[in-house]
């Protein structure tokens, strides 16, 4: 077994110590209930909500590994809820209702890939414009109304359980394994990284780093395409205004915490994977702890600056630095 | 010529949509119009201020929305709740504005973090805070609001410009003048345009990154101080989403996102063009608001690809 790295070991710690405050107080925090053959709990509430910010981030882990961003992820989940509305509303089948919300979403994402690996545009204003546009688009498709949807199919995968279990999460763990897979037992994830740290000489080097780059996009945005699918059946509407409101902040949040560095080059599928989940476990401590919704978004901020803080080499250079001083001074 | 050529296409697109609603809608082409231009987007204007000189230097600014959020709720809950006079509520917004924003700009300068996710993390903080103090909108009444919101100056018979637009014309020269006729601005742009070379000439990269985050977060609490004015109320989820349009309107302006290169100036076209589109969709009535997105996506595409082929080819010239 390989060493864990020091960012994984660090986001297992918080976690620890998360689930420590919120045993303290409830003991019954870890409990895992089986009742009509569902599983029930908080755990269990935590995965099911945390699950589509997962799935946006493991699309967003490999754009940030190409040293980009995508800020329109919550545009796409949006115009997707409105693209699987307006297909089942219209009688289609479960299968390509899914189809084309994922195709929408790669597309939107080949946009994206588009500007940035052919037209050099920086990532940030790319992907700006899909997020103002987007979510403009998607209310246009829904006509700026909500609109539910009702099909059992649609419903069971938002809401649905398979052996106790809920879809969702179930899901986007297999994606987070497929995808693992994918990038490190391949050469895929070396070529990010590559193209990460250093385009020009990944270029120089023979590797089609544009459309390296390009392909991270496209991954990114067929995951938002899958999670806007996800989000409206869950709620079982498509919601124009609401759906994937603030997903970019928490999927590159999630990224961040996990330990994949926002100008690139190296990337963590299974931090990302545990920094979604500590946020999401944060974020329900903070539900339970009876703090109101309004104001949760501060101890996310400190967070946010306690991790940027951790992998800023500056500070950690500061504490070497003390450190080594009271050495030669003892 | 080719410096300038932005500003142009910018000033163009203003005239060209400006003319095509004069000619679509009956009374477009009014002094009231014009005026409310200025008077209705004062406080994204003055946002957008804020944002162009942060830009300038190759930062962002996420954070702006949240704390005009923050200060119009903080703002209702002194002078309505407190009893506190305006003037003091609008000193104390505008010094934790300030506060906010060097605490922002020092962990930028100092540790090198990412402007990005440090003005995120102040997002949440902003919008947090503000939520803190009260979740509900807060009504204010006091003689000082009452009049602001009625000061109006008359130019000839039909033209009354309102107390809002002046302020925004008056942040904009200011601007103008940090801008393009200070050794501030000039050094704003060389950082902006090259880091490491600005402090290869002994400029204050350090000193005038801090000073513009510290400046910008001044100018939204400026900003969100505004909005109390024009509303005549203070809340929480006031500006969710500004710092967007604001970015928007700063390229549209024809201001490089990468930092480096802009002019005041293109910000004002830009923030026009931002309410002629808005203006001509209220004339309307048939178009939906959404179309205001597509638009203004539509425009920042352009912009983006038009900056992207003057710069290539001035690349290609040095």
């Amino acid at each position: 077994m390989k060493r864990l790295p020091a960012s994984i070991l660090w986001l297992l710690a918080g976690l620890f110590l998360l689930v420590l405050l919120n045993l303290a107080s409830d003991p019954a925090f870890l409990k895992i209930a089986v009742r009509d053959g569902h599983l029930y709990g908080v755990p269990i509430d935590i995965l099911n909500q945390g699950s589509r910010t997962m799935l946006v981030a493991l699309g967003m882990t490999l754009v940030i590994a190409t040293g980009g961003v995508d800020l329109s992820v919550g545009s796409v989940i949006a115009i997707a809820g409105a693209v699987c509305a307006l297909l089942l509303n219209q009688g289609a089948g479960l299968v390509i209702t899914m189809a084309a919300a994922l195709g929408v979403g790669a597309f939107a994402g080949g946009v994206n890939g588009l500007l940035v690996a052919r037209w050099h545009v920086q990532p940030i204003v790319a992907t700006l414009i899909l997020m103002v546009a987007g979510r403009g688009i998607a209310q246009l498709i829904c006509d700026g109304q909500v609109i539910i949807i009702a099909h059992a199919g649609f419903e069971f995968l938002g809401n649905g359980f398979v052996a106790g279990v809920p879809i969702a999460p179930l899901l986007v763990t297999a994606l987070f394994i497929a995808t693992h897979f994918a990038v490190r037992k391949t050469a895929a994830g070396l070529f990010i990284e590559a193209v990460g740290d250093n385009e020009t000489a990944s270029h120089f080097a023979g590797l089609a780093a544009a459309r390296v780059k390009a392909l991270t996009y496209v991954f990114c945005g067929a995951c938002a395409g899958l999670t806007g699918v996800l989000t409206a059946a869950n709620i079982r509407a498509a919601d124009a205004n609401r759906a994937g409101e603030n997903a970019e902040l928490d999927a590159i949040f999630a990224v961040v915490v996990g330990g994949t560095a926002l100008t690139g080059g190296r990337f963590s599928i299974l931090g990302t994977f545990l920094g979604a989940l500590l946020i999401q476990t944060l974020a329900t401590t903070m539900y339970y702890r009876g703090v109101p919704p309004a104001v949760a978004p501060v101890p996310k901020a400190l967070l946010i600056i306690a991790v940027a803080l951790l992998q800023s080499e500056k500070l950690r250079g500061w504490v070497a630095g003390l450190w080594r001083r009271k050495e030669r001074t003892a | 010529m080719k410096r300038h050529l932005p500003l142009i296409v910018t000033a163009a697109i203003l005239l060209v949509l400006f003319g095509a609603a004069a000619i679509a809608y009956d009374g477009f082409f009014s002094a009231r119009v014009l005026v409310n231009l200025f008077s209705d987007n004062a406080f994204l204007g003055i946002a957008a201020i804020g944002m162009t000189l942060v830009i300038f230097s190759g930062g962002i600014d996420l954070s702006v929305g949240a704390v005009i959020g923050f200060t119009s709720i903080f703002t209702a809950t002194l002078v309505a709740g407190r009893g506190v006079h305006p003037l003091v509520a609008w000193t104390l917004a505008v010094a934790l504005g300030a506060g906010l924003g060097a605490a922002m700009g020092t962990l930028i300068q100092i540790f090198n973090l990412p402007a990005f996710l440090i003005t995120l993390a102040g997002m949440f903080l902003a919008r947090g805070a503000g939520f803190w103090l009260n979740t509900e909108s807060v009504g204010i009444r006091h003689p000082w609001y009452e009049g602001l919101a009625n000061f109006e100056v008359a130019i000839g018979e039909t033209v009354r410009i309102p107390a809002a637009a002046l302020l925004l014309l008056a942040v904009v020269g200011l601007g103008y003048v940090i801008a393009h006729h200070m050794r501030f601005g000039r050094t704003l742009l060389a950082i902006g345009g090259n880091e490491p070379s600005a402090r290869l000439m002994g400029l204050p990269v350090g000193a005038t990154k801090i000073a513009v985050y510290t400046l910008n977060g001044a100018c939204a609490a400026l900003a969100g101080i505004v909005a109390t004015v024009y509303t005549g109320s203070g809340n929480p989820s006031m500006g969710v989403g500004l710092e967007l349009d604001a970015i928007a309107i700063v390229v549209i302006g024809g201001t490089l996102l990468a930092g480096g290169r802009g002019h005041m100036a293109g910000t004002l076209l830009g923030l026009l063009i931002f309410g002629t589109i808005q203006a001509a969709i209220l004339f309307d009535g048939r178009l939906s608001s959404w179309w205001m997105r597509i638009v203004v996506g539509a425009l920042l595409l352009a912009f983006i690809l038009l900056q992207r082929f003057l710069v290539r080819g001035a690349g290609k010239k040095g």
